[in-house]
């Protein structure tokens, strides 16, 4: 069997008397692209912070390319992170930088290149996500909120990373947009041969990116199989969740 | 919200169950401050320094403060010389107000003037910046592409802060002095001549020197205040506004309390 690429191993995390997450279980496979479904506040992006170390677990592992990495810090921490990519919800991107020095941010601070080579890689990499060089000199305040979500995807992608995770990729886009951002992150994600870990509550675009889908509900993964196989999982919460229904075992967020 | 600990058995509240948690509370809150403090102060005096960052955060720091802390000085030094005009008129020591005006300003006013306006325009504006950053998920973002924010946003502004201050303070003393000299010769009929020799005989330069190690500490406090803050603030635009207000009135404190810790600290040792 492949070592996945990304473990986490009864994972756990709380706030006070809230706990978020109560024994995280899951496990992503180089080249695999895996979608975790859940509810608003059900720990999707507790669970992401945890796997990217901006957060540290009360109790649990997580085990990147079969390494333990649950406590790390400084260098060995800052060598995890060279090797994923990460799209924020927001975008995230920096308003006081250009397009084309966030999309470099890490070549220019941690690799230390030159701004001129960056600068040219960084175009290059705008134009995988379909945004030309006229862009590049532009701050982000400056382009839609489609294209900030495909500048800050080239900036997941310019360090051609072995995990990428996507937090909400498709929130705030219209469904045009959304699927084109879709078709985006599939196409790069396939052409870098990268893992994907995925967290929506978006069913189309679950179902378009994913090779596997997983659902979080009250900070455990209660079901976990093929993206094909969603609609038949035989698991009241998931069925409820996939067909947006408020009537079922999952209380709505009110 | 009663249970045991914060209710005597009928139901009130128990004062020293406050006083503990409010106690517990603020020392906590001294700890995370010094270890952030700490934190900052390390990665600003260890290379490598972000020199690109440095000299933005100098910009912005200390060139647009200039017309603030210039108006700031010009009043301050006018009207004091006009008050101690007013009160050595009661017993004929008007001759004294360039000395005590020079002293005044390069002492205590020429310092503290600019740091109660830079922990307002340069304090406030840091803890809303990096809070926007950080409810914006900029600060994780920053953290993913392997930048630690105590280098790249917290150290740049802690250094030009310490930097700046001293110059914006030793613009402040000249304009505030100049700002006593316009009173003294066009309204209070002091020669002009006479009233700059007096300044210049009269000023030593230990008492510039006192003003400008004053203004290193207060950039200080006014830069860590402004990024602890930021860095704390919660989500939304109530959060932000939270931040930006407490890192103010932080400062502005501390900037006070620094100089009269400062000033006794130089009357002790004699300068």
């Amino acid at each position: 069997m492949t070592q996945p690429i990304l473990e986490l191993k009864g994972v756990q995390k709380g706030f006070g008397s809230n706990h978020v997450l109560r024994g995280v279980d899951i496990d992503v496979a180089p080249g695999r692209s895996l979608v975790v479904l859940g509810g608003s506040g059900s720990g999707k992006s507790v669970m992401l912070k945890n796997a990217l170390g901006l957060m540290t677990p009360d109790a649990g592992k997580i085990l990147f390319d079969g390494k333990d990495v649950t406590k790390d810090q400084g260098k060995a921490r800052e060598a995890m992170r060279s090797r994923v990519g990460m799209l924020f919800q927001s975008g995230a991107l920096f308003d006081s930088l250009t397009v084309w020095e966030n999309v470099a941010f890490r070549l220019l601070n941690a690799d230390g290149m030159k701004r001129t080579d960056a600068k040219e890689q960084a175009v290059e990499t705008l134009k995988k996500v379909r945004l030309g060089a006229s862009v590049a000199d532009l701050r982000p305040a400056e382009i839609s909120g489609g294209m900030q979500k495909r500048v800050a995807l080239a900036r997941a992608i310019i360090t051609e990373p072995d995990l990428i995770f996507f937090d909400e990729p498709t929130t705030g886009l219209d469904p045009i947009t959304a699927d084109a951002i879709n078709d985006l992150i599939i196409e790069q994600v396939k052409a870098l041969g990268a893992a994907a870990v995925t967290i929506t509550h978006d069913m189309a675009s679950a179902r378009k990116v994913a090779d596997e889908i997983a659902m979080l509900f009250e900070g455990k993964i209660i079901w976990r199989g093929p993206a094909s196989e969603i609609d038949r999982s035989g698991n009241d919460h998931v069925d409820q969740f996939v067909h947006g229904r408020a009537d079922g075992p999952i209380q709505p967020a009110l | 919200m009663s249970d045991a600990s914060t209710t005597k058995s009928g139901g009130i509240p128990n004062p020293l169950a406050w006083i503990g948690r409010g106690t517990l509370a603020l020392f906590a809150e001294i700890g995370r401050l010094s270890l952030f403090s700490g934190r900052t102060a390390l990665s600003a005096l260890i290379p490598p320094w972000n020199l690109t960052q440095l000299w933005k955060q100098i910009i912005a720091i200390g060139f647009y403060s200039l017309p603030v802390v210039g108006l700031s000085a010009v009043f301050i030094g006018a009207a004091l010389a006009l008050n101690i005009y007013t009160g050595g008129n009661r017993f004929g020591a008007e001759q004294f107000v360039p000395n005590i005006v020079v002293l005044g300003i390069t002492r205590e006013l020429g310092a503290t003037i600019t740091g109660l306006m830079l922990a307002g325009r340069v304090t406030a504006g840091i803890a809303a910046e990096i809070g926007a950053m950080k409810v914006t998920e900029q600060i994780d973002a920053l953290k993913t592409l392997s930048a630690n924010p105590f280098r790249y946003l917290y150290a740049p502004r802690f250094l030009a802060a310490a930097l700046t201050l001293p110059i914006l303070v030793l613009i402040a003393d000249i304009i505030g002095v100049m700002g006593g000299w316009l009173v003294s010769v066009y309204a209070l009929d002091f020669d002009s001549t006479t009233y700059l020799r007096n300044t210049i005989d009269f000023l030593t330069m230990e008492d510039v020197v006192v003003g400008l190690i004053k203004a290193v500490i207060f950039g200080m406090v006014i830069a860590l205040m402004g990024c602890y803050q930021g860095s704390k603030s919660s989500a939304g635009a109530t959060g932000v506004g939270r931040a930006a207000t407490l890192s103010m009135v932080g400062a502005a404190v501390l900037v006070l309390a620094a100089n009269y810790i400062l000033s006794t600290f130089f009357v002790q040792i004699g300068i």
